[in-house]
């Protein structure tokens, strides 16, 4: 069985496109509360590997287990689908393009989920979104619709969108790189907010600065393995591999060096 | 002889009720079609193969052939089959199925469009591919196919003429009736064009509202 401090465990997870192996046998673990970022240059699959987590991109094969329950189970279709509706609700997602839904106000992007799946009322629901509005920073939007906000504002109602299914878990494909350079920072105090609030995260990051002031833990990949790993202070000051240096003195001539 | 236009008035009654039988045709046939479009195009898109199959069938059947046939098939024809329908439903049948066929095509052009995104979002709150499908892509899909399908329901509201060979007494057989009695064809049928005209006034008001409304959730 799993060790029970191992809240999040990836085991031999591989991932190919026909020939093209994305993921080449990776196994890591988060701990419950912890926050990892993951970093790499483009094509490393850091993005698959984090789409792997709640089965959105399936594994070749390997194992993803989170609270001790293996998410990408193999079950007859019907059965699995039951399986990782219930398991996506305890994750949530947020994305490098927002995905919200243009169709639907602030209010109902938040509430539609809980509504569906948790059968809340209409009263409950409103405090809900308000709850989760206000968290960050977007009460004030409740009733307009994402084509009236900002790139900034849109990702907030996000993460809001996400935060209102009560997860356990929340992953970030790059919520930042979408964003005018002005608006990343409203988008990272809503998530180093959520950081001080103990959610266990992982967070696939271009952003070596908010890696290294927010996380518990880098994981630098490239070419579909993970190369190093370890706190912030070594991975971006002391890194043992050749190819993270690489890496890292294009990335980090912003950063302290 | 000239035109004497005096006559009308006489059969207003005759000519309001056609213009009420044409409207209430083309409003019953388009949410028909609006509603089978979308059930059709659902289908179309994700029904197993054994299901498909002869919906393909049935969309080819509607799409290649007259109208016209199919008005007198379901009207006449199923009663050997022992199904008698009332004429204006078989009017609203034949009009509402042939439409929904066409609606159908845009709608599941409209459906693939829809950003990848959206579905991936939904999913991964844990939505079914149903629920997703229900609540998320179709409602897009049907927001971005108003215009065009907008465009279709103008051709329904004329083709719906096409009922009054199978007696359904409305805008077109009822000025053909009136035109039985007066001898007064140019009159009775300039009267009707112009109640065409004002039915599809007020159905592109209606359509301009609803793109109106809609504006904001794109």
């Amino acid at each position: 069985m799993s060790d029970p401090h191992k809240f999040l465990e990836i085991r031999h997870a591989q991932k190919a496109y026909g020939q093209l192996e994305v993921l080449k046998d990776i196994s890591m673990t988060v701990d419950r509360g912890e926050i990892v970022a993951i970093i790499g240059p483009s094509g490393s699959g850091k993005s698959t590997l984090l789409r792997a987590i709640n089965d959105l991109d399936p594994l070749t094969s390997g194992e993803v287990i989170l609270d001790g329950v293996q998410v990408n189970k193999d079950l007859p279709h019907r059965q699995y689908e039951k399986h990782i509706n219930q398991m996506r609700q305890q994750v949530g997602m947020v994305f490098q393009h927002f995905n919200l839904f243009p169709h639907l106000s602030v209010r109902d992007n938040v509430t539609l989920a809980p509504k569906m799946l948790k059968g809340i009322s209409d009263a409950e629901a409103d405090k809900l979104a308000e709850q989760q509005l206000a968290h960050v920073g977007m009460s004030e939007r409740i009733d307009y619709y994402p084509s009236q906000l900002s790139g900034g504002q849109k990702q907030r109602v996000a993460i809001a969108r996400a935060l209102a299914m009560n997860p356990k878990l929340m992953l970030f494909d790059e919520a930042t790189s979408a964003l005018d350079p002005e608006l990343v920072e409203d988008v990272n105090l809503v998530m180093k907010r959520l950081a001080e609030e103990d959610m266990t995260m992982v967070i696939v990051t271009h952003e070596m600065d908010f890696a290294a002031s927010v996380c518990d833990r880098v994981l630098f990949m490239d070419g579909g393995v993970v190369v190093e790993e370890g706190p912030p202070d070594v991975i971006f000051k002391n890194p043992t591999q050749e190819r993270t240096r690489a890496f890292l003195s294009k990335h980090l001539s912003n950063v302290q060096k | 002889m000239g035109l004497d236009f005096s006559v009308v008035p006489g059969f207003l009654d005759t000519i309001l009720l056609g213009g009420l039988w044409t409207i209430a045709v083309t409003v019953a046939s388009a949410l028909l079609s609006f509603f089978g479009g979308i059930l059709l195009a659902v289908i179309a898109l994700y029904a197993p193969l054994v299901i498909r199959l002869p919906f393909r069938f049935f969309a080819w059947l509607f799409m290649g052939t007259p109208l016209l046939l199919q008005l007198f098939l379901i009207y006449f024809g199923l009663v050997e089959l022992g199904i008698d329908l009332p004429a204006f439903v078989a009017g609203v049948i034949g009009l509402g199925l042939h439409f929904a066929v066409y609606s159908s095509e845009l709608i599941q052009t409209a459906i693939v469009a829809v950003d990848k995104g959206q579905m991936e979002a939904a999913r991964t709150l844990g939505l079914s591919r149903g629920q997703s499908l229900r609540r998320i892509v179709i409602p897009q899909a049907v927001r971005d196919v108003i215009p065009p399908i907008g465009n279709n329901m103008i051709a329904l509201l004329k083709d719906s003429a096409l009922v009054s060979v199978i007696g359904v007494s409305e805008l077109t057989l009822s000025s053909q009736l009136a035109i039985g009695r007066t001898y007064r064809p140019f009159e009775f049928y300039a009267t009707a064009a112009v109640r065409y005209y004002f039915i599809n006034l007020g159905m592109e008001a209606v359509l301009r509202r609803i793109e109106r409304k809609t504006a904001l959730s794109r």
